[in-house]
């Protein structure tokens, strides 16, 4: 065990590499597949025959088609047809096309929730669409949308391990590699699970705050100020968050 | 044209991909099939009243839930020799989807009105049978979309198999590309076989769900 210890101290700079490859690789994709989301969501929602149906069309495809068939065909094929993409771009760009389509089945799934009344009374307001979309139905939607996010965030993460076999350095790669150092399976596929456990479990405390701050600024429950402190929240404040 | 798609090669591995998409379908159903199962035992020791029993387990279901399907695969088929890789596809997909499949159960079982555990309660039902015949019933009822959901879900996570080295479809084409060094045919139409295979599957699933709901 004390072997398995110091081999795992000498490969901590690569354990740092290796973390900082599998966060690029999640956070690049989410950022990516946030936009997609919101694009290819709205577009799905359009009165516009022109934009609802290849919003649905890529939405459906990239949904239907594997991710990791996705990813091996921008490593493997596309340089078929002239475009290398570098390992990195190619996970990001995977992971962000195909999450990004689920995250569009959210945003529709969330704007369509948002009461009708909403909808009317901005309408009797005479707020215009944008204003309408940006002030009144986005932030309600939002803070229905989180917690959809949270899970596509971590399937995400998980995703990520698929990198290793497009010959990126990642967490998976280097818990192969510390396996190979150590000779024990065991030991080093745990320390490598729980190292992604911890990291899921930090974007879901991330995430968790944004919902918190999310239903705050609509006026239901307490503010994230509130939530993190140390005291517990006086009664009153609970009662107006229930 | 012709130098990046070829139909002779893509005849040629037609069949290969056939074939892995046998063991693709199988793999979902047997998977599937343990993840139901095993996914309502543990959301019914989910409620046990001890602590004992709930924070280990909870832990245990997040910590499978949140960890890559690809490392848990490679771990258990290095940890335990003397099973196919084909079992142990099996075994690793069906736990990790009956950590998502618990998720449902619960929800399901909540959503079960108090009225009706207060009837049984009334009716003087025993334990068992009140969850057998009055809450299960009602709570399943409800999972069946998030059931056909998961199914396809796991349907295309199946090519995860790949690392363990059971010849599914997405395997064969990896296979074909590797040893004839044409990738394009092979990977191109496993991704159509799985779009073809899970947008008619999702669309009845959507169906399911408004029928039921």
């Amino acid at each position: 065990m004390s072997d398995n210890l110091q081999t795992l101290g000498d490969a901590l700079p690569r354990l740092g590499d290796a973390v900082l490859v599998t966060l690029q690789l999640t956070l690049g994709g989410a950022a990516l597949a946030f936009v997609l989301a919101l694009l290819l969501g709205f577009g799905s929602r359009s009165h516009r025959g022109a934009v609802r149906v290849p919003s649905r069309v890529v939405v459906e495809f990239f949904r239907g088609t594997s991710l990791i068939v996705q990813m091996f065909w921008l490593f493997y094929v596309l340089p078929v047809f002239g475009f290398r993409l570098e390992s990195l771009a190619c996970g990001v760009l995977a992971l962000g096309l195909n999450y990004g389509a689920y995250g569009a089945e959210v945003v529709r799934g969330s704007i369509n929730s948002v009461p009708a009344g909403q909808w009317e009374a901005s309408t009797a307001l005479n707020l215009g669409h944008v204003h309408r979309l940006r002030r009144v139905i986005f932030p309600q939607a939002w803070a229905l949308m989180i917690p959809m996010f949270t899970n596509l965030l971590i399937q995400l993460l998980k995703g990520s391990a698929l990198a290793t076999y497009i010959l990126l350095h990642d967490l998976n790669y280097f818990t192969e590699q510390l396996r190979r150092s150590t000779q024990d399976t065991f030991f080093s596929f745990t320390f490598g699970l729980l190292v992604y456990f911890a990291i899921a479990y930090l974007l879901t405390l991330v995430m968790n705050a944004l919902e918190v701050r999310a239903k705050n600024r609509l006026g239901a429950g307490p503010t994230l100020r509130e939530v993190l402190r140390i005291a517990p929240v006086p009664a009153t404040a609970k009662a107006g968050a229930a | 044209m012709n130098d990046i798609w070829s139909w002779q090669r893509a005849a040629d591995v037609l069949p290969l991909l056939l074939e892995g998409f046998r063991i693709t379908v199988l793999a979902t159903v047997v998977g599937m099939a343990i993840a139901s199962v095993l996914g309502l035992l543990v959301a019914l020791v989910r409620r046990a009243p001890s602590r004992w029993v709930t924070l280990p387990v909870g832990f245990l279901v997040e910590f499978i839930r949140s960890t890559p399907l690809v490392v848990q695969l490679v771990f258990v088929y290095l940890l335990v020799p003397g099973l196919s890789s084909l079992t142990i596809g099996f075994l690793v997909l069906g736990v990790h989807y009956a950590t998502y499949m618990s998720e449902v159960y619960r929800a399901g079982i909540d959503a079960v009105p108090r009225g009706q555990w207060e009837a049984a309660t009334a009716l003087n039902l025993p334990r068992a049978r009140t969850w057998r015949a009055v809450v299960l019933p009602q709570a399943i009822r409800k999972t069946l979309p998030g059931l056909g959901n998961y199914a396809i879900s796991m349907f295309k996570e199946t090519p995860f198999l790949f690392a363990i080295g059971v010849v599914e479809m997405f395997t064969a084409a990896q296979q074909y590309g590797s040893s004839n060094y044409a990738y394009t045919e092979a990977i191109t139409m496993v991704g159509i076989l799985f779009l073809a295979a899970s947008y008619p599957t999702s669309v009845l699933v959507r169906r399911l769900e408004t029928r039921l709901a």
